[in-house]
């Protein structure tokens, strides 16, 4: 290849804030976040798209954003799990429904989860027991164990739908 | 697991990018949601020099009717297909095939004109798009031709696209009503990659077919159809005996199926006939 590969001026509003940065175009955008923002909220597991560990929202959908280059989201509007609990440190209903009913034990597959399951229940207030698996089975965890999972999900429904109602 | 580098384009028109992949001399990649050609970046299997994004091309992402065919822009998602009122109500299997394919948050990104493409053996749109007939339309420096997905997929990972083409638009015809049609397909977990699965439609006629089309995948490098299981069921009335009968001897013709750390070939065969049992079922009772 001829000469150096040129950086990208990159524009993402984060979590409500404006980041600038520069990636050159291998960077996926879960590099970017982490290493260049130091967003480390967002884990990163196989990065070829099997584990679901970085997923995250892009402008309102759920995705792995280490099947994302940060080149191509430029521009676009994300959500990562620094953004779901408040700043005061309240957690947001789906956190809280986690550590109600052993959603984790070692937590490193968690802020995929939660993204995936915030994208759900946004879209869907009250998801069917196989709408949850459907979402759930695109996300890796190898120790707490899905059952605890999906009781967190259906309890995060109820809450927010309560929150909803008030 | 970082790819090697590459260069990035993003060009605002069809024109454009057509242009860059000229330029490009066979060393620039087109790159649509990324979930299968970034994994591949990733893992180095792949290391083109220059990323061509088709995102800022907006009249790549629509669907639309217009005669008798349902026109799909190569970059919509398959979440927008599965969402869309218009595939649910005129090709429904179409949706069941996007329903099988990996999860929300894949489908999310994916899109079919990359998975069209990319001509994974295993991937669901390519033996959708033989099952119903599609067509795929591509511009290239010559202009734009449109190629049936019979003539379209040539061998693993290989397409009918020349290497300045890019593929624009699939068309399906809308769904014949009264006509059966199912969609099956076997992976480990829910999501997964098939291991075999296959595409059905079918037409009665005074009670007995008129026409069948069996289309498996997983098990060629190509969507597949056993033409003569097709042949040996027009003209027969449907019954599960029958189709046990022809799913048998299906799993025996395949000629050589795939056979890798996901399955073997004559687990295949096995798959195979019961996913084509239980498709044929479906299909016959959904025909009028």
């Amino acid at each position: 290849m001829a000469g150096p590969i040129s950086k990208h001026p990159i524009q993402l509003k984060i979590n409500g804030r404006t980041y600038s940065g520069e990636a050159e175009p291998r960077t996926s955008l879960a590099d970017f976040l982490r290493d260049e923002l130091n967003l480390t909220g967002t884990h990163l597991g196989c990065e070829h798209g099997v584990c679901g560990i970085c997923t995250i929202l892009v402008d309102g959908s759920a995705v792995r954003s280490c099947l994302l280059l940060a080149v191509q989201a430029d521009g676009a509007e994300i959500l990562t799990v620094e953004g779901l609990g408040s700043p005061d440190g309240k957690l947001h209903p789906i956190q809280e429904a986690f550590a109600e009913e052993h959603g984790l034990q070692c937590g490193f597959c968690t802020p995929g989860f939660l993204m995936a399951i915030y994208e759900l229940l946004e879209s869907n207030s009250s998801p069917s027991e196989q709408e949850i698996r459907d979402v759930l089975g695109g996300q890796l965890c190898r120790c707490t164990g899905y059952q605890g999972i999906l009781r967190a999900v259906q309890s995060a429904a109820a809450k927010l739908g309560a929150t909803r109602e008030a | 697991m970082k790819p090697a580098p590459f260069e990035y384009t993003a060009p605002d028109t069809l024109g454009e990018a057509v242009q860059c992949l000229v330029d490009g001399a066979g060393e620039a990649k087109i790159l649509a949601g990324g979930q299968s050609l970034v994994p591949v970046l990733n893992m180095r299997l792949a290391r083109p020099e220059q990323l061509i994004d088709l995102r800022r091309i907006p009249e790549l992402d629509s669907i639309r009717e217009e005669d008798g065919r349902i026109h799909i822009g190569a970059m919509t998602t398959k979440r927008t297909i599965e969402r869309s009122p218009l595939v649910a109500e005129r090709q429904p299997l179409l949706l069941e095939a996007t329903r099988n394919i990996a999860h929300p948050q894949i489908r999310n990104r994916g899109t079919i004109g990359g998975s069209l493409a990319h001509a994974d053996p295993a991937a669901e749109y390519p033996a959708a798009a033989v099952a119903l007939d599609a067509e795929m339309r591509a511009v290239g420096p010559a202009g734009e031709r449109t190629l049936a997905a019979s003539e379209f997929f040539l061998t693993y990972l290989t397409t009918a696209l020349q290497p300045e083409e890019i593929l624009v638009e699939v068309s399906f015809p809308v769904h014949p009503s009264g006509h059966g049609w199912a969609f099956e397909e076997i992976s480990r977990r829910h999501g997964d990659f098939a291991m075999t699965g296959t595409a059905v439609t079918c037409a009665l006629k005074n009670g007995s077919y008129s026409q069948v089309r069996i289309v498996l995948f997983g098990v060629a490098p190509t969507p597949v159809r056993p033409l003569e299981i097709e042949t040996r069921l027009v003209g027969q009335a449907p019954s599960k005996e029958l189709h046990a009968e022809v799913a048998a001897a299906l799993g025996n013709e395949l000629d050589e199926p795939l056979s890798d750390t996901h399955a073997s070939a004559d687990y295949r065969r096995q798959l195979a006939s019961v996913v084509c049992q239980r498709a044929l079922d479906a299909a016959a009772a959904r025909a009028a």
